[in-house]
């Protein structure tokens, strides 16, 4: 595989890089939706994702990646019958899906080869089933074809991919990480999409000579030479790797006091927001937030953090309001912090 | 020719794919067939340059299943794209003004990753595809241009408007363009270099960071073809004018008004021509900031990076077409319009077919397509059995390969365009502008917020003085109606003839694409310019109804907001002649407006 621009040299975008690493601490968060400016690295840091994420331990040549110990894809299934199988480390995986895609790749369809060669019946799995467990990535979102979307929108709910086309009826887990990016230039999201990323980050194009000098610099340099400059930032991102495994390890003894709960419904309610998917949202990635810098319980200001990137795209808001929701996340914000805690 | 054109086909024959292409403006002429010709001779013989239509389907550009060789071989067969078939080589975008959203993200994506993921008819690959593109743009004018998500991935954006000059221009030979291939990987650069670059930019209003980047880019591709090994101010100057002159947004803020001064000296290639050749010795100035952090490596390669990006803003200036001054002017409504799709947008695609949403089980007939693939599959699991059935090969019968019965064919489906566009009309005339124009404006948001829930397409016409324009062609961006609207002023007369003229043709042009017009008419109904453009109101008024009437003959579904203060007789007659209903502002809530347009669309 050709070598990917290393993650921690992507100069700035601190919402973007935080986002993603809340998820991958969390991946119960949800997706992320990265929405901004052309040419702001939105697709150079999710590739970089990639070589950055701990590896992951699994069923050793599953096609669905299954976790050893909760093996549940049909292969799986079939094979062992009680015994447990062999079990190999492997990256975890992120999946670009790109937007010439047809259906039959996405979820899976009838093995075509064989089919025609042998006569044999096999299900050949798509992209969803490879990205079981990890990453699916989507450039430019907004132009997915709808039917695509339908698709997507109903396996990242479910985390299950049921495909019954061509005589086949096959069902495999399929819980992934959507994340999505685009200009919103180019057309708007669905509601019932926008609605499976947890996290919406905007990304604007560095305003500091300085900053836009060094990210000339940075990508000029790794142009010249991958190698080198992954490897001068390999330290780097090892430190970002070990803090997202620590984070993992940390998380589940996070305390999240009343308080903070208290804190986050409000928030919510003072916004409108559609649903409890906001307050989940916003909660767990308070928690992930409070792991991932080593605190022992979430605070208001861990949630004061989150806000924006939870709730932004879950406002009912006026869609055309493009700039504000991001704006009424903050007064919101203020307003509360300000009033006494009851 | 041109002495930057040349200069342009020789930087990018040295690196096709790291600059990305070149936007090429001009209406199909010699001059063109000319620099393509020149391209030609420059990129090496053997590396590969073909030319893609417009429309070309996904299995063309990307790739796919080959038919012909699936069914003689027995197995799947993949086909090469267009894309992956460039490899190395140079591919011709033929009228790319006119491409979709869709299409310019499928090029977008090859070029930000020199490879082609395939993940179609059952094929997963990924194919190098580290191509260049020339993008030949005729857009006649400015609603027609390059989808900007393209635009932006292409290095240099050539215009070639001005008359031929007979200048001498810069001529290289294929081998030096070989030669410099070669070198382009060892060319260093200074870090003062890339700072003047980036401030160029930043004077220069270039949001984006890829034009610093491909600016860098080209410089190095300079300093190859010159056979230097480094970087040198000439090489930025060139990179200067040739990439970031062209996407300049602004001028450089430093002197107070500069617009006619500066770009006075024409034709601009000229002059800009002369720049690249500064004097070696001192610059006349001496630099007086030398605080920022780079200035200890800058000291060691020559100039200060504050004068030399100075030099290299001025380089860039020289080179902003008289042209594009006119639209700095302008500037922010132009970026407000910057398209995100050639005027040929998805859903004129859609006219003919629809979109392929799947295929079903059926046959082929009264215009339906056969869905070769989907046929395929639902024949494979029976191959055996079938061919057991068959009687044995003789010699003049051979064994058909694959045996394809008539219950296996699929069709192709295609969506059924519900498609609703809303034609919002608005009267910014005086008479609505000193009772309610902003009232309207604030009404025919709340209609885009619900037509965004529906998914609707918007366009926005306004009319005062004595015609109609559109503001907005139908769009599924609703940020940008509301933004064409907002910058939206009023006075004048009420060209309300003209005004319900425009809406049916535009009503038209939605109906031919097999979609679903509604027409929304926000006005006083006080019609006083007739049709001719002539004052009046008695003349006016009755082309007004007449025009109302033709539209009520297209059986387009029409309301009629009322923006007057008090409810006029007019505006409720206007209604009757178009068929319309009728809603009195003053009395309709912004929620029974909502529900109003809701009821008309729901009539259909």
């Amino acid at each position: 595989m050709a070598l990917t621009f290393p993650f921690s040299a992507i100069v700035g975008q601190d919402d973007m890089k935080l986002a993603i690493v809340l998820t991958a601490i969390d991946p119960t968060i949800g997706g992320v939706l990265v929405f901004g400016d052309r040419g702001t690295g939105k697709s150079t840091a999710v590739r970089a994702l990639a070589a950055l994420l701990p590896k992951m331990r699994a069923v050793k040549g599953c096609r669905y990646g299954c976790d050893p110990d909760a093996a549940r894809c049909p292969d799986c299934l079939a094979a062992t019958s009680g015994k447990a199988r062999a079990s190999e480390l492997v990256g975890v995986p992120v999946v670009d899906l790109p937007l010439g895609a047809t259906e039959d790749r996405v979820v899976g369809a009838l093995d075509l080869e064989r089919a025609l060669s042998q006569g044999v019946k096999a299900f050949e799995p798509g992209l969803l089933a490879r990205a079981n467990r990890g990453y699916l990535y989507i450039d430019e979102v907004n132009l997915l074809e709808d039917h695509l979307v339908d698709l997507l929108i109903d396996v990242a709910a479910s985390g299950e991919n049921v495909v019954e086309r061509e005589g086949l009826s096959v069902r495999h887990p399929a819980r992934f990480v959507l994340i999505g990016s685009g200009n919103p230039e180019e057309g708007e999201l669905r509601p019932q999409l926008l609605d499976r990323f947890g996290l919406s980050v905007e990304v604007k194009t560095p305003s500091t000579l300085q900053e836009r000098v060094e990210v000339v610099k940075r990508r000029d340099a790794f142009e010249q030479d991958p190698q080198a400059f992954t490897e001068q930032w390999k330290k780097e991102d090892d430190k970002v790797r070990k803090g997202i495994v620590a984070g993992r390890k940390r998380l589940g003894d996070v305390q999240i006091p009343d308080s903070a709960r208290t804190f986050a419904a409000q928030l919510c309610i003072a916004l409108g927001t559609d649903g409890l998917r906001g307050d989940l949202t916003l909660v767990r990635a308070a928690r992930a937030l409070a792991a991932w810098q080593g605190d022992k319980s979430v605070t208001q200001a861990h949630l004061q953090r989150v806000a924006p990137p939870a709730l932004r795209h879950r406002l009912r808001r006026n869609p055309l309001d493009d700039a504000g929701s991001s704006t009424r996340v903050e007064r919101a914000l203020a307003e509360l912090a300000a009033a006494p805690q009851k | 020719m041109q002495g930057d054109a040349a200069t342009i086909a020789a930087l990018f024959a040295v690196d096709p794919s790291g600059l990305g292409g070149v936007a090429l403006r001009t209406p199909a002429c010699a001059a063109r067939d000319e620099w393509l010709a020149l391209l030609r001779t420059l990129l090496p013989a053997d590396s590969p340059m073909r030319r893609v239509p417009l429309n070309t389907g996904d299995t063309a550009l990307l790739g796919g299943l080959d038919l012909g060789a699936t069914l003689q071989a027995g197995r799947p067969v993949a086909l090469q794209g267009l894309l992956a078939q460039a490899d190395g080589g140079v591919l011709l975008l033929a009228m790319a003004e006119r491409m979709t959203a869709g299409a310019a993200a499928r090029f977008g994506s090859v070029l930000d990753s020199g490879q082609v993921l395939l993940q179609r008819d059952g094929l997963d690959r990924v194919l190098p595809a580290r191509v260049g593109l020339v993008a030949l743009d005729e857009g006649a004018d400015a609603d027609e241009q390059l989808p900007a998500s393209l635009a932006e991935r292409l290095a240099f954006h050539l215009r070639m408007d001005g008359p031929a000059e007979d200048e001498e221009s810069p001529e290289w030979s294929a081998q030096e363009v070989q030669a410099a291939r070669q070198r382009v990987g060892r060319v260093q650069m200074a870090p003062a270099s890339v700072q003047a670059l980036c401030a160029a930019a930043m004077a220069l209003g270039i949001d984006s960071l890829r034009a610093s980047l491909f600016a860098a880019r080209a410089a190095r591709a300079a300093a190859a073809l010159a056979g230097s090994d480094t970087v040198e101010e000439e090489h930025i100057a060139v990179a200067a004018r040739l990439v970031l002159a062209p996407r300049a947004t602004r001028l450089p803020p430093a002197p107070p008004e500069p617009a006619q001064e500066e770009t006075a000296p024409e034709p601009p290639a000229q002059d800009a021509s002369e720049l690249p050749d500064p004097p070696l010795e001192a610059p006349p100035e001496a630099p007086d900031d030398p605080k920022t952090e780079d200035s200890d490596e800058a000291d060691s390669l020559a100039p200060d990076p504050q004068e030399l990006a100075e030099r290299v803003l001025e380089a860039a200036q020289a080179a902003i077409p008289a042209g594009l001054l006119a639209s700095l002017k302008i500037g922010a409504l132009q970026r407000a319009k910057s398209p995100t799709s050639g005027s040929a947008g998805a859903e004129q695609k859609n006219a003919l077919r629809g979109r392929p949403v799947g295929a079903r089980k059926g046959e082929p007939r009264a215009g339906q397509r056969i869905n070769v693939l989907e046929t395929l599959r639902a024949a494979a699991p029976w191959q055996r059995l079938r061919r057991s059935a068959l009687p044995p090969a003789t010699a003049t019968l051979r064994t058909p390969r694959i045996v394809v019965r008539k219950e296996d064919f699929h069709v192709t489906r295609f969506r059924q365009l519900g498609q609703t566009t809303t034609v919002f009309v608005v009267d910014a005339s005086g008479s609505s502008a000193l009772n309610r124009l902003a009232e309207a404006k604030g009404a025919v948001e709340l209609l885009l917020a619900d037509c965004y829930v529906r998914r609707d397409s918007v366009a926005v016409l306004a009319f005062r003085g004595k015609t109609a324009e559109t503001l907005l062609p139908p769009t599924r961006s609703l940020a940008r109606a509301k933004r064409s609207l907002a910058g939206l002023p009023g006075g004048g007369g009420t060209p309300l003839a003209n005004a319900i003229d425009a809406a049916a043709a535009m009503a038209g042009q939605i109906r031919r694409k097999s979609e679903t017009p509604i027409v929304v008419l926000l006005t006083d109904g006080k019609a006083n310019i007739a049709r001719d453009g002539s004052p009046g109101r008695g003349p006016a008024a009755s082309d007004a109804l007449a025009a109302a009437a033709q539209l009520r003959a297209m059986g387009v579904s029409a309301l009629l907001v009322d923006t007057s203060p008090q409810p006029q007789s007019s505006a409720e007659q206007l209604a009757a002649a178009m068929g319309a209903q009728y809603l009195a502002l003053p009395y309709g809530g912004a929620q029974s407006l909502n529900q109003a347009v809701r009821a008309v669309a729901g009539r259909n």
